[in-house]
């Protein structure tokens, strides 16, 4: 469970988030959605201590997402931000062995080879592994690098708009994956999504943000309705149901 | 890395043997101490340019082009204005070194330090920068160059300039323990290093403490670049060369083959160069502007090959 307490930013005179405060289940995928600049990224780097606190608490399972738990947290929490560009010329395997560092700090025993060669059967790069990062495409990419997160072997996955960039199929197959890690392996992921079709068809709770504050929260069928477009979004969009499915019409 | 060390060590025999005539003691003493210095200067900026590169996350940075010797050149010409030739002459090399060391540390951390701190280092700022930072100390060396007094100067000029036949012995022991130690910090830093060359956001998500570890690094690169400087003077464009070398020829670009690769690379340069310098051609040309030519043509290399494509 990650518990947001009273967290409020800013940036120059810009209130970016004003006393938010918000629990995020544990177990399933919960998306954070909202309009441009309503706080879902700022959030989303609170959460995975990418961004000093200014003021509020946040903990994760109860422990304080601080500095001084650098070590621990990096053992409960993975985080994936948006496409990262290295400096250096990794390969597949190179790059999810650095999943591992959190537990060995460098040194792989058994069985952190174990796991790294696990996580490269689960997402299907074995015939990728000797491949420079450089060489794959887009999508090949971003599955090497969710496979660093996922070999972290930690409780919580964060994910920070993944289907940027991404056609149709590997977003798909991305979120099927993800869907995959909160039911059968039991892990927490927490998603910032643009798309609110992806949002309502995969995750099993919505956080709603806008300007800086959490407007509501829910399961999708009830909360992605034609309301929530005007008022959130301001966009009267038309909202069909596909089974038991909102539906946005783009 | 076998190859390169069997060059080097080819190097290192031809370096102390050539042309030795006579009294082999003085030879081996003579041409030994120049030989350590040689290598520690190498180890000391092929180190130092490698780990400014993994902090700024950036193949063409190094520091002599951030301005770092200039800074320590500054330093030196102030100090001597300041007390006069006289005095610096008369002040023990050691103590002098170690002030310089901690002006450096201090102003590294203070200039590069706030710069390298803000989450996405932006390459152009940190380039223009850099380029400002280095104009701007040695234009004021400049200036002070020119309300000097011409023998003043003289003492000066001597730092000032790369220089590696005539090497300030009277600190050879202590640059060797120095380098020695933060060599051994570098190396024991070595998957450190590998995890913050992932940047910020990843090397946070494996649990580094990113800004704690770039100044710890800046330290080290600050402790280096003096101990060079203080020995030979600046040497522009090496770091970049033999780094860049280095990554080239390497199986894998983790810090725990970059290191000794480039290190060896570095010897087999100066030590190699510095042979065929004093035996082949006679003196002719200092070894800094051969190594400054060519480190010049490896820059504007990668430049055009990665900057812009």
């Amino acid at each position: 469970m990650i518990v947001v307490e009273n967290l409020s930013y800013s940036v120059a005179s810009a209130q970016i988030l004003t006393d938010v405060s918000v629990t995020l289940p544990k177990g399933g995928i919960t998306a954070l959605i909202g309009p441009n600049g309503a706080g879902k990224s700022s959030l989303f780097s609170h959460i995975a201590r990418l961004l000093p606190m200014q003021s509020g608490r946040i903990t994760v399972d109860g422990m304080d997402v601080a500095p001084s738990n650098r070590q621990e947290l990096a053992r409960k929490l993975a985080i994936l931000p948006q496409q990262a560009h290295f400096a250096t010329r990794l390969t597949v395997k190179e790059l999810v062995q650095f999943g591992r560092y959190p537990h060995c700090q460098g040194r792989l025993r058994t069985e952190d080879h174990e796991m790294v060669e696990a996580s490269l059967h689960a997402f299907g790069l074995m015939p990728l592994a000797g491949r420079f990062l450089d060489t794959l495409s887009g999508g090949q990419r971003h599955k090497a690098h969710v496979a660093m997160t996922y070999a972290q072997d930690t409780d919580y996955l964060l994910l920070d708009e993944p289907l940027n960039n991404l056609d149709i199929a590997a977003s798909r197959a991305l979120m099927a994956l993800l869907r995959r890690l909160a039911d059968e392996e039991g892990k927490t992921i927490v998603i910032v999504l643009h798309d609110i079709n992806f949002a309502a068809q995969y995750a099993d709770h919505l956080v709603v943000l806008k300007d800086g504050r959490i407007e509501r929260e829910g399961k999708p069928a009830d909360m992605v309705t034609g309301a929530l477009l005007a008022d959130v979004f301001r966009t009267d969009a038309q909202v069909a149901v596909v089974g038991d499915t909102p539906f946005v019409m783009p | 890395m076998l190859i390169c060390s069997i060059l080097l060590a080819v190097c290192c025999v031809l370096f102390m043997t050539l042309e030795s005539r006579g009294n082999w003691d003085f030879v081996l003493w003579f041409r030994g101490r120049k030989l350590a210095a040689l290598l520690l200067v190498g180890a000391a900026v092929s180190t130092a340019t490698l780990l400014f590169q993994t902090i700024s996350r950036n193949h063409i940075l190094t520091p002599s082009i951030m301005g770092f010797d200039a800074l320590f050149t500054l330093i030196v010409t102030l100090a001597v204005f300041t007390i006069g030739a006289a005095g610096y002459n008369h002040l023990p090399p050691e103590l002098v070194f170690f002030v310089n060391l901690f002006l450096l540390i201090g102003a590294a951390l203070l200039l590069f330090g706030t710069l390298l701190g803000q989450h996405r280092v932006d390459l152009m700022r940190m380039v223009l920068t850099g380029i400002i930072f280095g104009v701007l100390f040695r234009s004021l060396t400049s200036f002070v160059f020119r309300m000097i007094d011409p023998s003043e100067f003289a003492t000066i000029q001597v730092s000032s300039y790369a220089r590696f036949n005539y090497i300030e012995l009277n600190l050879l022991w202590l640059a060797a323990g120095l380098t020695l130690l933060t060599l051994v910090l570098c190396w024991r830093m070595r998957r450190q290093l590998d995890v913050l060359s992932l940047g910020f956001e990843i090397a946070t998500n494996l649990g580094e403490p990113v800004a704690r570890r770039q100044k710890h690094a800046l330290v080290l690169v600050a402790v280096l670049v003096a101990v060079s400087t203080a020995l030979v003077g600046p040497v522009a464009f090496l770091g970049l060369l033999v780094v860049s070398i280095a990554r080239l020829i390497a199986p894998n670009e983790t810090h725990a083959v970059l290191i000794p690769l480039s290190a060896l690379i570095a010897g087999i340069v100066l030590v190699g160069g510095q042979t065929i310098l004093e035996r082949v051609l006679g003196m002719s040309t200092p070894l800094a502007v051969v190594i400054d030519f060519v480190g010049g043509f490896v820059f504007l290399a990668l430049l055009l090959r990665r900057g812009w494509t």
